[in-house]
């Protein structure tokens, strides 16, 4: 899955791992590998708890430095991000990635003017200051679609609504032009109507500027949309990995099938019920031990509870199963 | 008015009511429409206007001994229409001693209270903002200074810079700094764990201005409240050490906490020497006290709407 010889973005083997005293090591992430092409949008979608959210923090470097070790490789555009000091991350967050978060309610400072809080960033990284700066800050706002930027600048994160907010955060990402910009979960607090348009200019934003994407989400449905490829992550591993067609059209992972199959889908007849995955995310066996997802897979055989499978990759796609589903099974099952 | 609501006062006018709108502009509306702010208000803003305007309401001189030729032992003469609340033991109108006593109060009461403030924002700050060592040391300091009790304390300062009024001013500050740099602390360490805080990380703002226009800003509310909330108990603190006998070493100037200890040897003969200050100490801590808790319900943003 490399298509550009050097990707801006790549991930090798992370893994970040809690620690507590008293309590056993937790590895939220455990080997994760991926890669970013420049101008690419690369989906990472699974369960809460699944290590998403960890994995975008460990790239930017946010994760705290207490009780977490990070291990593996990060190497942004050739440089690597988890051996630079503070001050250098400072540079690179915010100018070469930025990073859009899950819940705009609380991500804005609520006693600070919005306004503030984008030439806050311009100021930071393009030493533009006073008029200038504000300007910049007007334009944003109106790029991703807040009316009236001008105005808006002046008003406090409660006079807006959660979509406007959720805009103003994409505009602090994008003040700078970053070459990657990594949106965790950045439609999960939003009515549906709100995440469609949301969606739509994030991927109008991202064609227009030729900024790297990363999408993290529990739902297939954005990435549907969206992504080039897409990574399926369980467990703090990844268990599926594929271009878009290939996962949507013909998913191999129990895992994958069963996320795809819980999606309620409008062409279906209206009795099917939901084909929910058995189980909660808790009911998961340590990697070591076999696979993370066979207590709740229905594909499960012996194997599965002794021996730890690998990602194998067969051309674009790498697969974590030992007893994959059959390329057609799900298709058949959803088309009825 | 307090320092605080004077400048939320402040902060309404700077910011356009349509278009502004900060937290503090809604908590301003908020306070406006509580009556409790309003009484507190009232009295609060009629306890200044008496400090400030003292020489001007008060009939007579504090220290003019005006009805000494009345005073037969045993005996002070009541109220009358030439001396409204009477005259004390000395013969000096007890009117005009209450009013200039209300100076007495504010300078000892505000300056205690912005020294507590002061240093006890700067240890917070310092613990919040800096964490690690620096926040294990200042904290250490505060349990320190709490371990000192309070009168102990003020009977060493008046032994150690005499007993002035910048003294009494320090034995009530002290007492409060740890107050102050315990809540800013753990307001801070609450506010660096915020989502914003996060985002500001993940675009590169630097750490100090992240804990200045970010974290600091945010943890301001429950130190400001305090700093109404402490007015009050500064204020009857310093009328219970001059009570007894730790204010100004000067018996001329009028102290509310004095008056009453003076007042305790002619009980019998004029009982009103005696209720008189204790009214004055407990309209201005009740103005103190239900503007600053009507301030923390406006600020609370559980209590909105």
């Amino acid at each position: 899955m490399n298509t550009t010889p050097e990707p801006l973005l790549d991930v090798r083997d992370l893994r970040v791992t809690f620690s507590r005293r008293g309590r056993r090591d937790v590895a939220a992430v455990d080997g994760v590998s991926l890669t970013v092409g420049a101008g690419q949008t690369v989906g990472v979608v699974g369960e809460s708890g699944s290590g998403k959210s960890v994995t975008s923090l460990a790239i930017m470097g946010l994760l705290p430095r207490r009780g977490v070790r990070v291990e593996g490789q990060v190497s942004f555009d050739g440089r690597s991000l988890l051996t630079m000091t503070d001050d250098q991350l400072r540079q690179v967050r915010g100018r070469d990635i930025a990073m859009v978060f899950q819940d705009p309610m609380t991500s804005l400072n609520p006693v600070i003017p919005v306004g503030v809080q984008v030439t806050e960033v311009l100021e930071r990284h393009r030493g533009m200051s006073g008029r200038e700066a504000r300007d910049e800050a007007a334009r944003l706002l109106e790029r991703v679609g807040i009316p009236d930027g001008r105005q808006r600048l002046k008003e406090y994160p409660h006079q807006l609504s959660g979509g406007m907010r959720q805009r103003a955060l994409i505009a602090i990402a994008l003040a700078c032009q970053p070459r990657l910009l990594i949106a965790d979960e950045p439609t999960t607090a939003l009515d549906v109507t709100i995440q469609a348009q949301i969606l739509e200019l994030l991927k109008e934003l991202v064609a227009a500027s030729g900024t790297a994407l990363i999408l993290i989400t529990h739902d297939l449905g954005v990435v549907a949309g969206l992504c080039d490829t897409v990574n399926v992550m369980y467990s703090g591993r990844i268990v599926e990995s594929a271009p878009r067609h290939p996962l949507f059209g013909s998913p191999r992972h129990p895992y994958t099938g069963g996320l795809l199959g819980s999606v309620p889908r409008l062409d279906a007849p209206r009795a099917e019920p939901l084909r929910p995955i058995p189980g909660s995310p808790n009911d998961t066996l340590p990697w070591p031990n076999g696979c993370a997802f066979a207590p709740r897979c229905a594909n499960r055989i012996d194997t599965c509870t002794e021996v730890t499978p690998d990602l194998e990759w067969t051309g674009e796609r790498g697969l974590r199963c030992h007893n994959p589903l059959a390329p057609a099974e799900l298709s058949a099952g959803a088309a009825r | 008015m307090s320092i605080q609501a004077a400048e939320i006062l402040a902060e309404t006018t700077h910011v356009d009511e349509e278009h502004g709108g900060s937290v503090r502009v809604e908590a301003w509306r908020r306070l406006r429409r509580n009556p409790a702010a309003i009484a507190g208000a009232l009295l609060v803003l009629l306890f200044l206007l008496v400090a400030a305007f003292a020489p001007l309401l008060a009939p007579y001189g504090p220290t003019d001994q005006v009805a000494l030729d009345q005073i037969r032992p045993g005996s002070i003469p009541g109220p009358s229409s030439e001396h409204v609340l009477g005259v004390d033991n000395l013969g000096r109108d007890e009117l005009s001693r209450l009013l200039y006593g209300a100076r007495q109060s504010l300078i000892i009461g505000v300056g205690s209270t912005l020294i507590g403030f002061f240093f006890g924002c700067l240890l917070g700050l310092a613990a919040g903002g800096l964490g690690g060592w620096v926040d294990g040391l200042a904290m250490r300091l505060v349990d320190i200074m709490l371990s000192i009790p309070g009168l102990l304390f003020a009977i060493a300062v008046a032994a150690l810079v005499g007993k002035t009024r910048l003294g009494l001013m320090i034995a009530i500050a002290v007492p409060a700094i740890p107050i102050f740099a315990r809540l800013l602390r753990g307001s801070m360490l609450a506010h660096r764990e915020a989502d914003y805080v996060m985002a500001a990380k993940s675009v590169g703002v630097r750490q100090s201005r992240i804990v200045f226009s970010h974290i600091v800003p945010n943890s301001l509310s429950p130190v400001l409240v305090q700093g109404t909330l402490l007015l009050a108990t500064a204020i009857i603190d310093a009328a219970a050490l001059s009570f007894l006998g730790l204010g100004t070493d000067d018996p001329g100037v009028p102290e509310w906490g004095r008056m009453l200890a003076d007042s305790q040897s002619y009980l019998a003969a004029a009982a009103h020497l005696a209720f008189l200050p204790c009214i004055a100490i407990v309209i201005s801590a009740l103005g103190f006290t239900l503007l600053g808790e009507s301030l923390r319900e406006a600020l609370d943003p559980r209590f909105r709407r």
